[in-house]
Protein backbone atom coordinates (compact mmCIF):
# COMPACT_ATOMS: atom_id res chain seq x y z
CA UNK A 1 0.00 0.00 0.00
CA UNK A 2 2.91 2.44 0.81
CA UNK A 3 4.19 2.02 -2.95
CA UNK A 4 1.37 4.04 -4.46
CA UNK A 5 2.42 6.69 -2.43
CA UNK A 6 6.43 6.56 -2.81
CA UNK A 7 5.90 5.51 -6.31
CA UNK A 8 4.45 9.16 -7.22
CA UNK A 9 7.50 11.23 -8.81
CA UNK A 10 6.57 14.29 -6.82
CA UNK A 11 6.58 12.44 -3.35
CA UNK A 12 9.76 10.62 -4.09
CA UNK A 13 11.19 14.05 -4.71
CA UNK A 14 9.88 15.50 -1.74
CA UNK A 15 11.31 12.16 0.42
CA UNK A 16 14.96 13.00 -0.06
CA UNK A 17 14.08 16.20 1.48
CA UNK A 18 12.86 13.97 4.28
CA UNK A 19 15.40 11.68 4.02
CA UNK A 20 17.99 14.05 4.88
CA UNK A 21 15.49 15.80 7.83
CA UNK A 22 15.92 12.12 9.60
CA UNK A 23 19.32 11.94 9.00
CA UNK A 24 19.69 15.63 10.69
CA UNK A 25 17.72 14.65 13.18
CA UNK A 26 19.29 11.54 14.10
CA UNK A 27 22.65 13.42 14.24
CA UNK A 28 21.13 15.64 16.42
CA UNK A 29 20.05 12.67 19.02
CA UNK A 30 22.93 10.56 18.77
CA UNK A 31 25.90 12.80 17.85
CA UNK A 32 26.25 14.40 21.98
CA UNK A 33 26.28 11.03 23.22
CA UNK A 34 29.20 10.18 20.36
CA UNK A 35 30.72 12.92 21.44
CA UNK A 36 30.46 11.99 25.19
CA UNK A 37 31.82 8.14 24.75
CA UNK A 38 34.57 9.83 22.45
CA UNK A 39 35.81 12.33 24.95
CA UNK A 40 35.91 9.85 27.99
CA UNK A 41 39.16 8.68 26.20
CA UNK A 42 40.39 12.16 25.84
CA UNK A 43 43.89 12.83 27.73
CA UNK A 44 43.07 16.19 28.28
CA UNK A 45 39.90 16.78 29.69
CA UNK A 46 36.13 16.89 28.67
CA UNK A 47 36.60 19.44 25.88
CA UNK A 48 39.10 21.01 23.25
CA UNK A 49 39.17 19.90 19.63
CA UNK A 50 40.79 17.56 18.30
CA UNK A 51 40.79 14.89 21.28
CA UNK A 52 44.38 14.43 21.96
CA UNK A 53 46.48 11.19 23.78
CA UNK A 54 43.55 8.61 23.86
CA UNK A 55 44.07 6.74 26.95
CA UNK A 56 42.13 4.33 29.50
CA UNK A 57 43.00 6.17 32.10
CA UNK A 58 39.99 7.78 33.24
CA UNK A 59 37.91 4.51 33.67
CA UNK A 60 40.95 3.64 35.93
CA UNK A 61 40.04 6.27 37.61
CA UNK A 62 36.58 5.47 37.76
CA UNK A 63 37.34 1.88 38.75
CA UNK A 64 39.40 3.05 41.54
CA UNK A 65 36.46 5.68 42.57
CA UNK A 66 35.09 4.48 45.28
CA UNK A 67 31.83 7.13 46.03
CA UNK A 68 30.66 6.07 42.58
CA UNK A 69 30.75 2.59 43.43
CA UNK A 70 29.24 3.09 47.02
CA UNK A 71 26.60 5.34 44.83
CA UNK A 72 26.04 2.51 42.07
CA UNK A 73 25.13 0.07 45.47
CA UNK A 74 22.66 2.52 46.83
CA UNK A 75 20.87 3.02 43.20
CA UNK A 76 20.66 -0.72 42.67
CA UNK A 77 18.73 -1.19 45.99
CA UNK A 78 16.71 1.31 44.77
CA UNK A 79 15.86 0.66 41.82
CA UNK A 80 15.10 -3.13 43.02
CA UNK A 81 13.41 -1.74 45.92
CA UNK A 82 11.16 0.74 43.05
CA UNK A 83 10.33 -2.26 40.94
CA UNK A 84 9.04 -4.54 43.84
CA UNK A 85 7.02 -1.71 45.14
CA UNK A 86 5.61 -1.11 41.12
CA UNK A 87 5.27 -4.48 40.39
CA UNK A 88 3.60 -5.55 43.35
CA UNK A 89 0.68 -2.63 43.31
CA UNK A 90 0.87 -1.74 39.67
CA UNK A 91 -0.03 -5.49 38.04
CA UNK A 92 -3.13 -5.51 40.88
CA UNK A 93 -3.79 -1.89 39.10
CA UNK A 94 -4.10 -3.32 35.81
CA UNK A 95 -6.29 -6.05 36.57
CA UNK A 96 -8.50 -3.41 38.40
CA UNK A 97 -8.75 -1.25 35.89
CA UNK A 98 -9.27 -4.19 33.51
CA UNK A 99 -12.03 -6.19 34.98
CA UNK A 100 -13.34 -3.97 38.06
CA UNK A 101 -15.75 -1.60 38.37
CA UNK A 102 -15.51 0.83 41.57
CA UNK A 103 -16.45 4.39 42.47
CA UNK A 104 -13.60 7.23 41.36
CA UNK A 105 -12.13 4.19 38.85
CA UNK A 106 -11.66 7.33 36.24
CA UNK A 107 -9.71 9.52 39.41
CA UNK A 108 -7.65 6.32 39.88
CA UNK A 109 -6.53 5.69 36.26
CA UNK A 110 -5.63 9.57 36.43
CA UNK A 111 -3.77 9.60 39.57
CA UNK A 112 -1.56 6.69 39.19
CA UNK A 113 -0.79 8.01 35.24
CA UNK A 114 -0.23 11.01 36.13
CA UNK A 115 3.32 10.45 37.60
CA UNK A 116 4.36 9.81 33.57
CA UNK A 117 3.28 13.11 32.31
CA UNK A 118 4.16 15.34 35.18
CA UNK A 119 7.32 17.23 35.92
CA UNK A 120 9.46 15.29 38.55
CA UNK A 121 9.57 18.17 40.82
CA UNK A 122 6.04 18.21 41.58
CA UNK A 123 6.23 13.97 42.17
CA UNK A 124 9.14 15.07 44.09
CA UNK A 125 7.93 17.99 46.31
CA UNK A 126 4.66 16.57 47.06
CA UNK A 127 6.16 13.11 48.30
CA UNK A 128 8.69 15.39 49.97
CA UNK A 129 5.70 17.25 51.63
CA UNK A 130 4.11 13.93 53.09
CA UNK A 131 6.84 12.50 54.27
CA UNK A 132 8.05 15.58 56.08
CA UNK A 133 4.57 15.63 57.93
CA UNK A 134 4.58 12.04 58.52
CA UNK A 135 8.12 12.45 60.46
CA UNK A 136 9.89 10.36 57.96
CA UNK A 137 13.59 10.95 57.93
CA UNK A 138 14.73 11.18 54.08
CA UNK A 139 16.72 8.37 53.11
CA UNK A 140 17.36 5.68 50.47
CA UNK A 141 13.80 4.56 51.53
CA UNK A 142 12.10 7.45 51.06
CA UNK A 143 13.67 7.47 47.37
CA UNK A 144 12.61 4.22 46.61
CA UNK A 145 9.28 4.72 47.39
CA UNK A 146 9.45 7.65 45.34
CA UNK A 147 10.10 5.82 42.08
CA UNK A 148 7.98 3.03 43.00
CA UNK A 149 4.77 5.03 43.70
CA UNK A 150 5.97 7.06 40.78
CA UNK A 151 6.35 4.17 38.36
CA UNK A 152 3.48 2.08 39.57
CA UNK A 153 2.33 4.03 36.21
CA UNK A 154 4.77 1.84 34.01
CA UNK A 155 3.60 -1.41 35.20
CA UNK A 156 0.25 -0.63 35.10
CA UNK A 157 0.17 0.42 31.19
CA UNK A 158 2.71 -2.86 30.39
CA UNK A 159 0.20 -4.96 32.20
CA UNK A 160 -2.82 -3.58 30.50
CA UNK A 161 -1.53 -3.48 27.48
CA UNK A 162 -0.65 -7.36 27.82
CA UNK A 163 -4.02 -8.06 29.17
CA UNK A 164 -5.93 -7.05 26.06
CA UNK A 165 -4.16 -9.16 24.11
CA UNK A 166 -5.06 -11.73 26.68
CA UNK A 167 -7.79 -15.04 25.95
CA UNK A 168 -10.42 -14.52 28.95
CA UNK A 169 -11.45 -18.54 28.20
CA UNK A 170 -8.10 -20.22 29.66
CA UNK A 171 -9.01 -17.99 33.30
CA UNK A 172 -12.66 -18.91 32.63
CA UNK A 173 -11.36 -22.70 32.01
CA UNK A 174 -9.34 -22.95 34.78
CA UNK A 175 -12.01 -21.34 37.43
CA UNK A 176 -14.67 -24.01 36.04
CA UNK A 177 -12.37 -26.70 36.82
CA UNK A 178 -12.19 -26.13 40.43
CA UNK A 179 -9.28 -24.26 40.94
CA UNK A 180 -9.68 -20.98 42.84
CA UNK A 181 -8.65 -17.20 42.14
CA UNK A 182 -5.30 -17.43 43.90
CA UNK A 183 -5.00 -20.52 41.51
CA UNK A 184 -5.70 -19.22 38.21
CA UNK A 185 -3.92 -15.99 39.11
CA UNK A 186 -0.63 -17.54 39.31
CA UNK A 187 -0.80 -20.43 37.12
CA UNK A 188 -2.67 -18.91 34.37
CA UNK A 189 -3.05 -15.38 34.68
CA UNK A 190 1.12 -14.34 35.31
CA UNK A 191 2.44 -16.66 33.57
CA UNK A 192 0.22 -14.92 30.55
CA UNK A 193 1.79 -11.77 31.18
CA UNK A 194 5.20 -12.97 31.53
CA UNK A 195 6.76 -10.60 28.81
CA UNK A 196 4.86 -7.44 29.76
CA UNK A 197 5.72 -8.02 33.47
CA UNK A 198 9.46 -8.82 32.90
CA UNK A 199 9.63 -6.00 30.08
CA UNK A 200 7.60 -3.84 32.77
CA UNK A 201 10.00 -4.64 35.42
CA UNK A 202 12.91 -4.02 33.03
CA UNK A 203 11.75 -0.51 32.32
CA UNK A 204 11.44 0.27 35.91
CA UNK A 205 14.56 -0.94 36.84
CA UNK A 206 16.37 1.21 34.65
CA UNK A 207 14.32 4.49 34.72
CA UNK A 208 14.89 4.18 38.51
CA UNK A 209 18.61 3.66 37.91
CA UNK A 210 18.69 6.86 35.88
CA UNK A 211 15.88 9.27 37.68
CA UNK A 212 17.35 12.15 39.44
CA UNK A 213 14.43 14.78 38.90
CA UNK A 214 12.35 12.85 41.94
CA UNK A 215 15.34 11.71 44.13
CA UNK A 216 16.93 15.00 43.68
CA UNK A 217 14.25 16.38 46.91
CA UNK A 218 13.92 12.96 48.65
CA UNK A 219 17.69 12.59 48.89
CA UNK A 220 19.43 11.80 52.74
CA UNK A 221 22.35 10.95 53.39
CA UNK A 222 23.47 8.02 50.90
CA UNK A 223 23.66 9.39 47.24
CA UNK A 224 22.28 7.56 44.11
CA UNK A 225 24.61 7.71 41.29
CA UNK A 226 22.39 10.25 39.31
CA UNK A 227 23.26 12.30 42.41
CA UNK A 228 26.39 12.03 42.81
CA UNK A 229 27.51 12.51 39.69
CA UNK A 230 25.47 15.63 39.62
CA UNK A 231 27.00 16.54 43.01
CA UNK A 232 30.76 16.39 41.21
CA UNK A 233 29.02 18.47 37.90
CA UNK A 234 28.44 21.46 40.41
CA UNK A 235 32.72 20.85 41.44
CA UNK A 236 33.70 20.70 37.88
CA UNK A 237 34.58 18.40 35.60
CA UNK A 238 37.09 15.43 34.32
CA UNK A 239 36.72 13.08 31.81
CA UNK A 240 35.62 10.16 34.21
CA UNK A 241 32.20 11.71 34.45
CA UNK A 242 32.19 11.06 30.33
CA UNK A 243 33.66 7.32 31.17
CA UNK A 244 30.97 6.96 34.27
CA UNK A 245 28.07 8.58 31.49
CA UNK A 246 29.32 5.90 28.82
CA UNK A 247 28.68 3.15 31.16
CA UNK A 248 25.71 4.04 31.99
CA UNK A 249 24.83 4.83 28.62
CA UNK A 250 25.94 1.14 27.31
CA UNK A 251 23.56 -0.57 30.50
CA UNK A 252 20.88 1.61 29.85
CA UNK A 253 21.09 0.61 25.79
CA UNK A 254 21.32 -3.24 26.47
CA UNK A 255 18.37 -2.64 29.03
CA UNK A 256 16.31 -1.12 26.40
CA UNK A 257 17.05 -3.09 23.59
CA UNK A 258 16.05 -6.40 25.79
CA UNK A 259 12.34 -4.24 26.75
CA UNK A 260 12.09 -3.56 23.03
CA UNK A 261 13.29 -7.55 21.84
CA UNK A 262 10.73 -8.54 24.40
CA UNK A 263 7.94 -6.29 23.41
CA UNK A 264 8.70 -7.53 19.69
CA UNK A 265 8.13 -11.16 20.86
CA UNK A 266 5.02 -10.35 22.36
CA UNK A 267 3.68 -7.80 19.84
CA UNK A 268 5.13 -8.91 16.79
CA UNK A 269 4.73 -4.88 16.20
CA UNK A 270 6.11 -1.69 16.41
CA UNK A 271 3.44 -0.85 18.83
CA UNK A 272 6.28 -1.45 21.80
CA UNK A 273 6.50 1.77 23.66
CA UNK A 274 3.15 3.44 22.05
CA UNK A 275 0.79 1.84 24.49
CA UNK A 276 2.23 4.09 27.21
CA UNK A 277 2.03 7.49 25.47
CA UNK A 278 -1.52 6.27 24.38
CA UNK A 279 -2.66 5.51 27.87
CA UNK A 280 -0.70 8.28 29.62
CA UNK A 281 -2.79 11.21 27.05
CA UNK A 282 -5.92 9.24 28.99
CA UNK A 283 -6.46 7.49 25.35
CA UNK A 284 -6.89 4.15 25.88
CA UNK A 285 -7.54 2.35 29.51
CA UNK B 1 -16.46 -14.51 35.67
CA UNK B 2 -14.52 -12.61 38.23
CA UNK B 3 -16.38 -12.58 42.03
CA UNK B 4 -16.26 -10.03 44.48
CA UNK B 5 -13.42 -10.85 46.24
CA UNK B 6 -11.50 -11.22 43.28
CA UNK B 7 -12.45 -7.49 42.48
CA UNK B 8 -11.44 -6.43 45.70
CA UNK B 9 -8.43 -7.62 45.95
CA UNK B 10 -6.99 -6.71 42.90
CA UNK B 11 -8.78 -2.71 43.90
CA UNK B 12 -8.10 -2.11 47.16
CA UNK B 13 -4.44 -2.38 47.80
CA UNK B 14 -3.17 -0.18 44.59
CA UNK B 15 -6.19 2.16 45.42
CA UNK B 16 -5.02 2.53 48.88
CA UNK B 17 -1.84 3.23 47.76
CA UNK B 18 -2.03 5.38 45.33
CA UNK B 19 -4.62 7.68 47.99
CA UNK B 20 -1.78 7.61 50.33
CA UNK B 21 1.60 8.02 47.99
CA UNK B 22 -0.27 10.12 45.29
CA UNK B 23 -3.31 11.78 46.16
CA UNK B 24 -2.33 12.86 50.22
CA UNK B 25 0.71 14.16 48.61
CA UNK B 26 -1.17 16.77 46.41
CA UNK B 27 -3.70 17.55 49.15
CA UNK B 28 -1.01 18.27 51.37
CA UNK B 29 0.83 20.49 48.79
CA UNK B 30 -2.63 22.41 48.79
CA UNK B 31 -2.48 22.66 52.98
CA UNK B 32 0.60 23.86 52.56
CA UNK B 33 0.28 26.91 49.94
CA UNK B 34 -2.05 28.52 52.24
CA UNK B 35 0.07 28.23 55.28
CA UNK B 36 3.21 30.81 56.44
CA UNK B 37 6.58 30.55 57.52
CA UNK B 38 7.12 32.36 61.19
CA UNK B 39 10.43 34.19 61.67
CA UNK B 40 11.44 31.26 63.72
CA UNK B 41 11.86 29.18 60.58
CA UNK B 42 8.47 27.13 61.61
CA UNK B 43 5.08 26.33 59.25
CA UNK B 44 2.73 28.41 60.67
CA UNK B 45 -0.80 26.49 60.14
CA UNK B 46 -2.44 29.73 59.36
CA UNK B 47 -5.00 29.96 56.47
CA UNK B 48 -4.71 32.76 54.29
CA UNK B 49 -4.14 34.05 50.41
CA UNK B 50 -0.72 35.77 51.27
CA UNK B 51 1.44 33.49 49.10
CA UNK B 52 -0.43 33.88 46.07
CA UNK B 53 -1.05 37.24 46.63
CA UNK B 54 3.14 37.31 46.73
CA UNK B 55 3.08 35.53 43.77
CA UNK B 56 0.86 38.12 41.68
CA UNK B 57 2.83 40.86 43.60
CA UNK B 58 6.22 40.34 43.22
CA UNK B 59 7.40 40.75 39.46
CA UNK B 60 10.11 38.02 39.82
CA UNK B 61 7.72 35.38 40.17
CA UNK B 62 5.05 35.96 37.17
CA UNK B 63 7.91 37.32 35.07
CA UNK B 64 9.95 34.02 35.71
CA UNK B 65 7.06 31.96 34.83
CA UNK B 66 6.14 33.73 31.82
CA UNK B 67 9.86 33.20 30.87
CA UNK B 68 9.54 28.99 31.47
CA UNK B 69 6.47 29.49 29.36
CA UNK B 70 8.31 31.13 26.43
CA UNK B 71 11.18 28.64 26.70
CA UNK B 72 9.34 25.39 26.72
CA UNK B 73 7.09 26.67 23.78
CA UNK B 74 9.94 27.13 22.20
CA UNK B 75 10.93 23.56 23.25
CA UNK B 76 7.59 22.85 21.64
CA UNK B 77 7.81 24.04 18.38
CA UNK B 78 11.33 23.02 17.79
CA UNK B 79 10.84 19.14 18.72
CA UNK B 80 7.35 18.76 16.94
CA UNK B 81 9.48 20.52 13.40
CA UNK B 82 11.79 17.78 14.07
CA UNK B 83 9.74 15.10 15.27
CA UNK B 84 6.74 15.46 12.80
CA UNK B 85 9.09 14.96 9.26
CA UNK B 86 10.31 12.20 11.10
CA UNK B 87 7.22 10.21 12.17
CA UNK B 88 5.70 10.67 8.44
CA UNK B 89 8.96 9.70 7.24
CA UNK B 90 8.98 6.16 9.31
CA UNK B 91 5.61 6.01 9.08
CA UNK B 92 4.65 6.12 4.73
CA UNK B 93 8.73 5.79 3.29
CA UNK B 94 10.77 4.10 6.04
CA UNK B 95 9.87 0.47 4.37
CA UNK B 96 11.58 -2.45 5.66
CA UNK B 97 14.10 -0.10 7.78
CA UNK B 98 10.74 1.20 10.03
CA UNK B 99 11.21 -1.13 12.86
CA UNK B 100 15.03 -0.20 13.28
CA UNK B 101 14.40 3.18 12.48
CA UNK B 102 11.89 3.31 14.98
CA UNK B 103 14.13 1.68 17.69
CA UNK B 104 16.60 4.07 17.34
CA UNK B 105 14.60 7.17 17.89
CA UNK B 106 12.85 5.56 20.95
CA UNK B 107 16.49 4.49 22.83
CA UNK B 108 17.08 7.72 23.66
CA UNK B 109 13.85 8.50 25.33
CA UNK B 110 15.06 6.03 27.81
CA UNK B 111 18.57 6.93 28.04
CA UNK B 112 19.34 9.03 31.39
CA UNK B 113 18.48 12.62 31.01
CA UNK B 114 21.40 13.62 33.39
CA UNK B 115 23.88 11.97 30.43
CA UNK B 116 22.28 13.81 27.70
CA UNK B 117 22.05 17.22 29.44
CA UNK B 118 26.17 16.43 30.53
CA UNK B 119 26.77 16.00 27.14
CA UNK B 120 25.71 19.31 26.12
CA UNK B 121 27.39 21.07 28.54
CA UNK B 122 30.89 19.45 27.06
CA UNK B 123 30.13 20.96 23.57
CA UNK B 124 28.63 23.96 24.73
CA UNK B 125 31.39 25.18 27.21
CA UNK B 126 33.94 27.66 26.18
CA UNK B 127 36.30 25.35 26.00
CA UNK B 128 33.87 22.77 24.90
CA UNK B 129 34.20 20.62 21.55
CA UNK B 130 31.80 22.89 19.71
CA UNK B 131 34.19 26.28 20.38
CA UNK B 132 36.88 24.38 20.09
CA UNK B 133 36.27 23.25 16.82
CA UNK B 134 35.08 26.70 15.73
CA UNK B 135 38.44 27.90 16.52
CA UNK B 136 40.25 24.62 14.90
CA UNK B 137 39.08 25.57 11.38
CA UNK B 138 39.54 29.16 12.04
CA UNK B 139 36.00 30.18 11.76
CA UNK B 140 36.11 31.89 15.15
CA UNK B 141 39.21 33.58 16.70
CA UNK B 142 37.53 33.55 20.45
CA UNK B 143 35.00 31.20 22.45
CA UNK B 144 31.37 32.05 21.56
CA UNK B 145 30.08 32.85 25.30
CA UNK B 146 26.59 32.72 24.46
CA UNK B 147 26.54 28.83 24.00
CA UNK B 148 26.87 27.65 27.08
CA UNK B 149 25.02 29.59 30.28
CA UNK B 150 21.95 30.73 28.26
CA UNK B 151 18.68 30.48 27.36
CA UNK B 152 19.85 29.07 23.89
CA UNK B 153 21.39 25.96 25.78
CA UNK B 154 18.54 25.53 27.65
CA UNK B 155 16.24 25.38 24.66
CA UNK B 156 18.50 23.29 22.81
CA UNK B 157 19.47 20.84 25.20
CA UNK B 158 15.28 20.24 26.26
CA UNK B 159 14.80 19.87 22.79
CA UNK B 160 17.12 17.34 22.34
CA UNK B 161 15.51 15.19 25.44
CA UNK B 162 12.20 16.28 24.33
CA UNK B 163 12.10 15.55 20.84
CA UNK B 164 11.17 11.48 21.16
CA UNK B 165 8.41 12.25 23.10
CA UNK B 166 6.93 14.54 20.68
CA UNK B 167 7.78 11.46 18.04
CA UNK B 168 5.91 9.08 19.73
CA UNK B 169 2.32 10.28 19.64
CA UNK B 170 2.62 11.86 16.06
CA UNK B 171 3.85 8.44 15.00
CA UNK B 172 1.33 6.36 16.64
CA UNK B 173 -1.41 8.77 14.96
CA UNK B 174 0.31 8.34 11.66
CA UNK B 175 0.57 4.50 12.13
CA UNK B 176 -3.55 4.42 12.87
CA UNK B 177 -4.92 6.09 9.48
CA UNK B 178 -6.13 3.74 7.45
CA UNK B 179 -3.84 3.56 4.65
CA UNK B 180 -7.01 2.86 2.22
CA UNK B 181 -7.98 6.69 3.18
CA UNK B 182 -4.30 8.13 1.34
CA UNK B 183 -4.99 5.44 -1.77
CA UNK B 184 -8.59 7.35 -2.22
CA UNK B 185 -7.58 10.38 -1.77
CA UNK B 186 -4.89 9.67 -4.81
CA UNK B 187 -7.32 7.61 -6.78
CA UNK B 188 -9.65 10.85 -7.09
CA UNK B 189 -7.29 13.13 -8.51
CA UNK B 190 -5.49 14.70 -4.92
CA UNK B 191 -2.23 15.88 -5.71
CA UNK B 192 0.48 14.30 -2.63
CA UNK B 193 0.51 17.94 -0.72
CA UNK B 194 -3.17 17.57 -1.13
CA UNK B 195 -3.09 14.38 0.34
CA UNK B 196 -1.12 15.58 3.09
CA UNK B 197 -2.92 18.87 3.92
CA UNK B 198 -6.19 17.51 3.74
CA UNK B 199 -5.99 13.99 5.02
CA UNK B 200 -3.02 12.87 6.84
CA UNK B 201 -2.35 16.07 8.79
CA UNK B 202 -5.90 16.23 9.65
CA UNK B 203 -5.94 13.32 10.56
CA UNK B 204 -2.60 13.40 12.75
CA UNK B 205 -3.33 16.42 15.14
CA UNK B 206 -4.44 14.73 18.15
CA UNK B 207 -0.82 13.26 18.27
CA UNK B 208 0.73 16.13 17.49
CA UNK B 209 -1.61 17.48 20.55
CA UNK B 210 -0.63 15.24 22.70
CA UNK B 211 3.67 15.30 21.77
CA UNK B 212 3.13 19.11 22.04
CA UNK B 213 1.59 18.87 25.55
CA UNK B 214 4.66 15.94 26.77
CA UNK B 215 7.12 18.90 25.47
CA UNK B 216 5.64 21.40 26.58
CA UNK B 217 4.71 19.80 30.06
CA UNK B 218 7.48 18.47 30.75
CA UNK B 219 10.12 21.28 30.01
CA UNK B 220 7.66 23.93 31.73
CA UNK B 221 8.60 21.71 34.75
CA UNK B 222 12.56 21.48 34.19
CA UNK B 223 15.37 22.33 36.53
CA UNK B 224 18.05 20.52 36.10
CA UNK B 225 18.71 21.57 32.91
CA UNK B 226 18.45 25.07 33.38
CA UNK B 227 20.68 24.61 36.75
CA UNK B 228 23.36 23.00 35.02
CA UNK B 229 23.25 24.96 31.80
CA UNK B 230 21.11 28.49 31.99
CA UNK B 231 23.34 30.66 33.86
CA UNK B 232 21.58 33.03 35.43
CA UNK B 233 19.56 34.54 32.38
CA UNK B 234 17.96 31.08 31.79
CA UNK B 235 16.52 30.61 35.46
CA UNK B 236 13.08 28.70 35.17
CA UNK B 237 10.22 28.85 37.45
CA UNK B 238 11.00 25.35 39.16
CA UNK B 239 14.51 26.56 39.56
CA UNK B 240 13.35 29.47 42.17
CA UNK B 241 10.86 26.31 43.78
CA UNK B 242 13.76 24.42 44.17
CA UNK B 243 15.31 27.47 46.32
CA UNK B 244 12.23 28.18 48.37
CA UNK B 245 12.05 24.56 49.48
CA UNK B 246 15.90 24.80 50.22
CA UNK B 247 18.30 27.88 51.29
CA UNK B 248 15.98 30.78 50.92
CA UNK B 249 13.53 28.12 53.21
CA UNK B 250 9.50 28.88 52.22
CA UNK B 251 8.16 25.51 51.48
CA UNK B 252 4.32 27.57 51.73
CA UNK B 253 5.37 29.93 49.00
CA UNK B 254 7.14 27.06 47.19
CA UNK B 255 4.35 24.85 47.56
CA UNK B 256 1.94 27.77 46.04
CA UNK B 257 4.09 28.25 43.13
CA UNK B 258 4.20 24.38 42.52
CA UNK B 259 0.03 23.64 42.58
CA UNK B 260 0.31 26.66 40.30
CA UNK B 261 2.00 24.50 38.02
CA UNK B 262 0.17 21.49 38.45
CA UNK B 263 -3.26 23.31 38.17
CA UNK B 264 -1.53 24.87 34.54
CA UNK B 265 -0.21 21.65 33.81
CA UNK B 266 -3.69 18.87 34.21
CA UNK B 267 -5.36 21.85 32.71
CA UNK B 268 -3.14 21.37 29.51
CA UNK B 269 -3.34 17.38 29.70
CA UNK B 270 -7.25 17.85 29.98
CA UNK B 271 -7.42 20.62 27.03
CA UNK B 272 -5.37 18.65 24.73
CA UNK B 273 -7.55 15.82 25.51
CA UNK B 274 -10.91 17.09 24.76
CA UNK B 275 -9.11 18.94 21.80
CA UNK B 276 -7.38 15.23 20.49
CA UNK B 277 -10.91 14.13 20.77
CA UNK B 278 -12.55 16.47 18.58
CA UNK B 279 -10.09 15.80 16.08
CA UNK B 280 -10.20 11.72 15.54
CA UNK B 281 -12.59 10.63 13.64
CA UNK B 282 -13.07 7.46 15.26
Amino acid sequence: MELLVTRDAATAERSHWLLLHCVAVFAFLYLPIAILVLYSFNGEGVGGFPPHRLTLDWYRTLFADEPIWDSVLNSLEVALAAMAISLAFGVPAALALDRAQFPGKALFRRLVLLPLILPGIITGLSLLMLFNVAGMKLSLLTIALGHGTALISVATTEVFAGLQKLDRAQEEASLDLGANYWQTFWRITVPNLKLPIIGAALLIFTLSLDEIAVSFFLIGRDNTLPLEIWGRLRRGITPEINAVSTVIFGFSLIAIVLWYRLRMRGEGATDAGIEIVEVAEGGQA
Amino acid sequence: MFSRGYKAAVTLPPVLWVALFLFTPYVLMFCYSFWSVSPAQTIVHSWDLNNYKDLLRVDVYWQTLLRSMWIAARVTIFSLLLAYPMAYFLSFQAGKRKDLLYQLVVIPLWVSYLVRAYAWKTILGSDGVLNTLLQYVHLTRHPLEFLLYSPFAVVLTLTHIYTPFAFLPIYAALEHIPRNLVEASHDLGATPAQTFWRVILPLSIPGVLAGATFAFVLSLGDFLAPLLLGGPSGIMISNIVVSLFGAAYNWPLGAAISLCMLVLVVGLIFGSERLGKKWSFS
